[in-house]
């Protein structure tokens, strides 16, 4: 191994699988040697068995699709209120400066502490889930595009200058363009943060999601239910993700140029 | 010849805080429609200051410039300007690129692809309309560019250091084909640059800056016939001015540093 120098994409895509395989082979070890006692960890086979169980049986695939909607609902809202406010704080510096003192405070506001005020002010319906998640991604996405937006290069505003553009023009065809890429990065990254928020938010007063799975299933001791309830998490977050990422490239395919 | 640009006692303090700087003396100068102009001087005289101004990217402290009788208040597309740095729009395609003043006019598609196809085919990147800047090498880029700022059809083609970046073989190929296009089309061209052989070279007019604060110390027509081929350098004209050029600007190369060493 030396420093930066770049691994073949089949040694990527093999490196990347054994960990699991190492990852999953110490848990075997640590459940079926017998070092861990079953009340406290259940072993892979039994985490598949009841995961088997929970989606045949019982309905798990319901808890999914709201859980997944709540994510999906929430963010939308956020992003769709984020976008036009971070690219006119980028491009109008009045603007940043009377939004942004405010904004960086919000950000620093923990969102799950507001859940109690939520249930108080929206009950333990799907608004109090959709507003846990704007609350929690909405801040960071308006300061990150802001800060996209207006580091945007100054020497392509100064050739857009000269070719006859106006101010409208200039933020239309070249800032939200040229920011367009680091954008969809952003927002594929705090949607990540959302799936964090939503099964807090399904924690506390949810009647269906896989937060609300997983209480139950404390209730019961069955850690091989909250097993595979967070591991569905997983999958489900690292299934956006690919497909954000992928859909970045179909998009922007510029931006992936010489990297 | 009719003036067609005319800088009428332009100056430029900059203002920081260690006080104020002055880049740019009162300047004048007049250029004659169809004239190549190139502005030679020291790093850091002032002559992109000036450029700039001209450009309306920067603002005078001091005096004005008219373009055709008109003050000019800030950039538009009646002047058209080629950066030093690559500055093509990485998310547009070559063709794009090139119809972007045309696009902002409103002009329609087909006039525009039929505007830009004519010069992306005048500076020779025919077949690579659909490429992106990061494809291109960067004489390509910058032959885009020119391209680019020419489909807009400006009054006069304003032009800082284009090819600074560039190795010295593209360079040279860069000189002929600009050369050639404005042999072809009779623009305005004001052309910043440090390279004496290629203020020589290019211009039908080579004016000297000094160093900062810069002010204009010498103007002198090239007495060299367009068209013009590259072995004109090799001629004793070119020689002989290039050899007065060479000293004026070493006196300022001089200085600058004297400054930089003051200061």
């Amino acid at each position: 191994m030396k420093p930066l120098v770049p691994v073949t994409p089949a040694a990527r895509i093999a490196l990347g699988i054994a960990f699991f395989v190492v990852f999953v082979a110490g848990w075997s070890l640590a459940t079926f040697g017998g070092f861990v006692s079953k009340t406290f960890l259940a072993d892979p086979l039994q985490m598949l068995r009841s995961g088997w169980t929970l989606m045949t049986t019982m309905g798990f695939g319901w808890d999914i699709g709201w859980t997944v909607w709540r994510v999906f609902g929430g963010f939308l809202i956020a992003a769709v209120l984020a976008l036009p406010l971070g690219v006119a704080m980028g491009a109008y510096k009045p603007v940043e400066a009377f939004f942004e003192p405010f904004i960086s405070f919000s950000r620093y506001l923990p969102a799950t502490a507001f859940i109690p005020l939520l249930i108080l002010w929206a009950g333990i319906g799907e608004a109090q889930k959709l507003a846990l998640i704007f609350i929690g991604s909405f801040f960071q996405l308006v300061l990150m595009i802001a800060v996209i937006v207006g580091n945007t290069r100054r020497d392509l505003v100064e050739a857009a200058y000269t070719l006859g553009v106006g101010d409208r023009g200039l933020i239309r065809r070249v800032l939200i363009p040229g920011a367009a890429p680091e954008i969809a990065e952003v927002l594929r990254m705090v949607l990540g943060w959302a799936w964090t928020y939503v099964i807090v938010a399904e924690l506390i007063g949810a009647s269906a999601g896989i937060g609300h799975m997983i209480t139950d299933s404390q209730a019961l001791l069955a850690t091989d239910q909250i097993i595979f309830g967070i591991i569905v998490i997983g999958l489900i977050g690292l299934a956006s993700d690919l497909l954000f990422k992928w859909a970045n490239r179909r998009l922007f395919p510029w931006a992936a140029l010489g990297r | 010849m009719s003036n067609i640009l005319s800088v009428r006692g332009v100056s430029r303090t900059f203002r920081s805080g260690q006080g104020e700087t002055l880049a740019l003396q009162a300047t004048d100068l007049q250029v004659a429609e169809n004239d190549f102009v190139t502005i030679l001087g020291p790093s850091g005289c002032g002559k992109s200051t000036l450029l700039r101004i001209v450009a309306g990217l920067d603002h005078p402290t001091a005096g004005e410039v008219q373009l055709d009788g008109r003050r000019i208040e800030g950039p538009g597309a009646d002047r058209g300007m080629v950066f030093q740095s690559y500055t093509l729009f990485p998310w547009l395609t070559v063709l794009d690129n090139v119809c972007f003043g045309l696009r902002e006019r409103g002009r329609a598609r087909p006039e525009q692809l039929e505007v830009a196809n004519g010069f992306i085919a005048k500076v020779g990147l025919r077949g690579f309309e659909h490429h992106f800047p990061k494809q291109l090498s960067g004489g390509m880029q910058q032959r885009t560019a020119i391209a680019r700022a020419l489909a807009n059809g400006p009054r006069i083609l304003l032009m800082d250091e284009p090819f600074g970046a560039l190795d010295h073989q593209t360079r040279e190929l860069m000189q002929e084909l600009l050369l050639g296009i404005w042999e072809a089309e009779r623009k305005t061209v004001l052309f910043v640059t440090h390279d004496i052989d290629e203020a020589v070279f290019m211009g039908s007019r080579v004016v000297v800056m000094s160093a900062r604060p810069g002010r204009i110390k010498l103007d002198r027509p090239v007495p060299i016939a367009h068209p013009r081929h590259y072995s004109v350098k090799t001629t004793p004209a070119f020689s002989e001015l290039k050899a007065e050029l060479t000293e004026q600007v070493r006196v300022e190369v001089r200085a600058a540093q004297a400054q930089a060493a003051a200061s």
